[in-house]
């Protein structure tokens, strides 16, 4: 047996090295989620608005994201993003690997958001379209205040699963460098020369987060299908 | 940035006697191999695990492929794989003799294999009660009945969403390029790297990956059209009412 030994990984270690990392992958995470559902949103309105200068632009994008692996993306935006729009940013020198991650998600998972929130507003019923029509409101009224609500919130299980997803994926920032969860458990490992032991606790680390807000979504599920 | 485009790029040597094209190439042919395997591990591993899950009066079988899910769905595929391929064999020394290549096969079929075992499963759920009870109507063991009835209907529904696994499979094996498997993302960042060529070579990676996927769309519809069972399908799933 070759055997382990976690006891090296003390708290200070973590609050050392972990934590900075931790933070990085919830923040891109909550950015990614925002930045994605808002333009996933606008997206998804392009591809059902029927009008082509609209419909094309969009659909090919969301299908050329949806074609190609998450890291090939990552690399791109960091190669095609030039460095000097990182020195407008705060810090952006420093931080290049991890903007660059930030807009990346964005971008990305925009692509997914969108097909998720097409189906949504396709799934309400015509008669709601008709409703806001009738009582005069416009498209972007009708849209923002009968569709949409109705949309996000009938798709919010599956908008907080893909969310799930993407915490996921933040590790594959592996690829440019980015700090975030699992770089702060390695650059721990390689340093106390216990590298096996890191990878082993950011798997437990990233299986209790995963595991425990899929079963906040599977609850959540159950009460958003008894109301409707 | 340099000037515009140079594809001449692809027809320099590498300095290993071959050109970046060849290289590419041979790249390409790993990431289909990692690809290929890995799906004859999910499909497999996938089945069994989503059938155990519907099994009658097995509570223990149950429970443990759920957990299996539970564990392979929860964890990022990138961490999987470096627990493959770095903690498994300290863990276990007779691990040392496994390639690479098997190891991450290994991780990314049984990530996906979780996966398919979710669809598997609902796909089986799906499938009227009735059937499982004529299977038993005609003397059929659990096993026939799920030899011969249940699964064949319940692959058939689900054709669709097995459809887009494999596809995000072919996109996933692109993370084999973190333990180093010389495919197409390896061959990307170390071209990128010799190069200064980034946008031509992540161009040609690109559109060999968009064309893969694109192949194993056309390849899974092919065969979703031959399982078809006249009737059958148009109920059951994609379609749509009518």
């Amino acid at each position: 047996m070759g055997g382990l030994d976690l006891s090296f990984f003390s708290w200070e270690i973590i609050s050392k090295f972990v934590q900075k990392g931790f933070l990085f992958s919830i923040e891109l995470t909550a950015v990614a989620t925002v930045g994605g559902i808002l333009l996933g949103t606008v997206l998804a309105l392009m591809r059902l608005s029927g009008v082509k200068l609209l419909m094309w632009p969009a659909t090919i994008y969301v299908n050329v994201m949806r074609s190609i692996p998450l890291v090939m993306v990552i690399l791109w935006f960091f190669l095609l993003v030039p460095s000097s729009f990182y020195s407008y940013l705060p810090d952006g020198a420093n931080y290049r690997s991890e903007y660059s991650a930030a807009i990346t998600f964005i971008a990305f998972e925009a692509a997914y958001f969108s097909e998720i929130m097409r189906a949504g507003i396709q799934s309400i019923p015509r008669g709601q379209v008709h409703a806001g029509q009738a009582v005069g409101m416009t498209y972007a009224q009708n849209m923002k205040l009968v569709i949409l609500p109705q949309a996000f919130r009938n798709m919010l299980p599956v908008l907080l699963t893909q969310t799930i997803i993407l915490f996921q994926d933040t590790s594959l920032v592996y690829a440019i460098g980015a700090y975030d969860l699992l770089k702060g458990f390695t650059t721990a490992g390689k340093l106390y020369g216990r590298p096996e032991e890191a990878y082993l606790l950011a798997a437990v680390v990233y299986f209790a987060l995963c595991f425990g807000l899929s079963y906040i979504v599977k609850k959540l599920q159950l009460k958003i299908a008894i109301i409707r | 940035m340099e000037s515009v485009m140079d594809w001449q790029v692809f027809l320099n040597d590498d300095g290993s006697g071959r050109t970046y094209l060849q290289w590419m190439l041979e790249a390409w042919r790993w990431t289909l191999a990692v690809a290929g395997c890995s799906w004859v591990v999910a499909m497999v591993v996938g089945a069994l695990m989503g059938t155990l899950r519907t099994l009658p009066n097995s509570p223990w079988a149950v429970r443990f492929a759920n957990a299996w899910v539970e564990l392979f769905r929860n964890i990022p595929l990138l961490v999987q794989i470096f627990i493959w391929y770095f903690v498994v064999p300290k863990i276990f020394p007779a691990m040392q003799q496994v390639p690479g290549f098997a190891l991450v096969v290994m991780s990314l079929g049984f990530f996906t294999s979780a996966r398919i075992a979710e669809q598997v499963r609902a796909g089986i759920q799906a499938l009227p009660k009735g059937q499982r009870y004529a299977g038993m109507a005609m003397g059929f063991s659990t096993a026939q009945t799920y030899r011969y009835v249940i699964l064949p209907m319940a692959f058939r529904i689900i054709f669709p969403p097995l459809t887009s696994e494999s596809m995000n499979l072919l996109k996933n094996s692109s993370v084999a390029f973190a333990v180093s498997i010389s495919e197409l993302t390896m061959f990307a960042m170390q071209a990128q790297e010799e190069t200064s060529r980034g946008i031509e070579i992540y161009l040609g990676v690109t559109v060999l990956y968009a064309a893969s996927a694109f192949a194993v769309n056309r390849v899974m519809a092919f065969v979703e059209k031959r399982m078809q069972i006249p009737g059958f399908i148009v109920a059951g799933g994609t379609g749509g009412g009518h």
